[in-house]
């Protein structure tokens, strides 16, 4: 018979040390960001839209990735930074981080918002379908209240200050690329410690049962309203970015396309890594811009061959692909990462 | 003088049909009660009852002299009614020992915090080595949970609800699926839980139940038909009708 004393002398093997893989990583994305700066001068703006997006991609990643909450609403929480950035620089704040901070605020309440209505559903379908209403309400919302957004004709009119006092949002777009990917890679190291707190990993827990958590002794509803709060403000610096950065803020901001379009952005690139977040959302839209130059008319369905290819051949995404093939874990799969 | 764990008349219906009917019973510390019952008896219900996860159509529970009928399954757990799956409900990307950091940091009010290290405290990291040693898991202790053996699943289980330190511990079937190989290992965790914990068992396996428990309570039709001990169970006449239907009374053929 074994017994329990038997198996005791063995010792609990050491962790490996993640933190490495995280440091070239983020190295990585500055270096790539950098490298676009250099070799595309001439679409800076693309590029800065290209990281706004990221930041809408990797704010859907927090729910879908780690919490298996479904949402095709994200871009409520990115619009609601975005107009509340447009809004108070209009007004007379045109402090740059000011902006973002105020669109990361915006985006968190917005996110409670959404966070509350959509945990009233238990799960999959009914959240999902929530999100969608929710995204129109906004939308309607923003359209009707055209003394603050300019409704459908959009708030125009943003001229944020020098960044640091220093550097003017120019014509080409050079400061607010940069200053994007100041934010972007702020951000991204930033929840890469969140998704690994405890609260990260009760997140995860909730993902794949609820009902032991609950037996674990834990409330689900506040953990998630929480990351509802955390997404929000990453959609909401997205949204504060392309506000400042295009100084038009548009009723597009606040669409279920863009939602759509973000979330297809992320499964692409593979879901609960965060990297397959900003992986998806250069690979869409550089396929998108180059595609729908060659051809204008029928990119759209190029986009959606792509999709199919990637649903049926790599479901977990590039990320997932790249993992696969080469052995590197990026997301949380060995309980090490 | 009030017991630890007490449930006085408890019953749920579903629509018209009676799952639980009537069930009082008490666990003082210590205790090692054992519940069986045939299938269908309402065992489950009856678990799910105590643990919250169900309202009751009537009665009440308490736990260290509280009435806790009205409280959540959560707030349950937080008072120290802990409970192990049938099906074991693990995490499958996670290790064990994540799970039971997991689970001390819970306990702690500490599991709710973003910017603080899952792995930082030392303390904390000494407690789960301690906990996965006594159940024989430090071996398997950063493996993922989907990897190893089911036997070791049921285990961690029980790490699990330990880390919580509760009061009173409700097993639900703990060496359910588990190979009779591995059955010794699930036997020496049970005789090794604290002495002061009431631990109420629902188990199939006769064997472990005659082993583990000091009290037996039988469950048929959702109705307590026994409470004694394990030696006079198997002579009880309601009970052999309760398991064996009529043939209780069939006589040998020639």
């Amino acid at each position: 018979m074994q017994t329990l004393a038997q198996t005791q002398p063995v010792a609990m093997p050491q962790p490996k040390r993640a933190w490495w893989r995280d440091i070239v990583g983020v190295a990585l994305i500055a270096a790539v960001g950098l490298a676009g700066y250099w070799l595309f001068p001439d679409n800076l703006a693309l590029l800065t839209r290209v990281i706004a997006m990221a930041l809408l991609a990797l704010s859907i990643d927090l729910l879908v990735g780690y919490c298996g909450i479904a949402t095709l609403g994200q871009a409520a929480l990115f619009g609601a930074g975005a107009y509340a950035a447009g809004i108070a620089c209009v007004n007379g704040i045109t402090e740059p981080f000011t902006l973002v901070l105020i669109g990361a605020v915006a985006g968190s309440l917005a996110g409670l918002v959404m966070g509350v209505v959509m945990l009233r559903a238990s799960h999959g379908l009914p959240q999902l379908v929530l999100s969608i209403a929710i995204v129109q309400l906004f939308h309607e919302a923003a359209n009707k209240a055209s003394a603050w957004t300019g409704g459908s004709d959009g708030l125009a009119g943003l001229s944020p200050a020098a960044l640091f006092g220093v550097f003017e949002f120019d014509l080409w777009g050079r400061t607010a690329y940069l200053f994007g990917l100041g934010l972007l890679l702020t951000v991204f190291i930033v929840l890469k410690f969140v998704v690994r707190s405890p609260f990260g990993m009760l997140c995860r827990g909730i993902k794949e049962d609820p009902v032991r958590v609950g037996a674990m002794g834990a409330f689900v509803f506040p953990v998630l309203l929480k990351m509802f709060m955390i997404s929000g403000s990453v959609a909401g610096i997205g949204g504060a970015l392309a506000a400042i950065s295009t100084q038009v803020v548009g009723l597009d901001s606040v669409s279920f396309e863009l939602s759509a379009n973000a979330l297809v952005m992320l499964v692409l690139g593979g879901i609960g890594t965060l990297y397959g977040a900003l992986v998806g959302t250069v690979i869409f839209m550089g396929f998108e811009h180059v595609v729908s130059s060659i051809n204008p008319f029928h990119w759209m369905t190029l986009v959606g061959v792509l999709l199919i290819v990637m649903v049926l051949f790599a479901p977990r995404g590039l990320t997932g692909l790249m993992e696969t093939y080469t052995g590197l874990k990026l997301g949380k799969r060995g309980g090490r990462a | 003088m009030s017991d630890l764990f007490r449930v006085e008349g408890l019953s749920k219906q579903f629509g018209g049909l009676a799952v639980s009917r009537d069930i009082s019973l008490s666990l003082p510390e210590g205790e090692r009660l054992a519940l069986i019952g045939p299938n269908g008896a309402g065992k489950t219900t009856f678990v799910n009852l105590v643990t919250g996860q169900l309202k009751p159509s009537a009665g009440r529970v308490f736990l260290n002299g509280q009435d806790v009928t009205g409280l959540g399954a959560v707030q349950r757990v937080r008072r120290g009614l802990v409970r192990t799956f049938q099906v074991t409900r693990l995490f499958s990307e996670m290790t064990p020992e994540e799970h039971v950091t997991l689970t001390i940091l819970q306990r702690e009010g500490r599991a709710n915090r973003v910017f603080a290290r899952f792995r930082g405290d030392s303390a904390v990291g000494g407690e789960v080595e301690g906990i996965l040693a006594t159940l024989g898991l430090l071996d398997v202790a950063r493996r993922r949970v989907g990897e190893i053996a089911y036997g070791q699943q049921r285990l961690l289980e029980i790490a699990i609800a330990l880390a919580l330190k509760p009061k009173v511990l409700l097993l639900d079937e703990p060496a359910a699926g588990v190979p009779s190989t591995d059955t010794p290992r699930i036997e020496r965790a049970l005789e090794q839980l604290p002495p002061s914990l009431a631990v109420l068992m629902i188990e199939h396996d006769m064997d472990l139940v005659f082993r583990f428990a000091r009290r037996v309570v039988v469950l048929a039709a959702g109705e307590v038909i026994f409470q004694g001990l394990p030696a006079e169970v198997a002579a009880d006449d309601r009970v052999r009708e309760a398991y064996l239907g009529s043939y209780a009374h069939a006589r040998r053929v020639a």
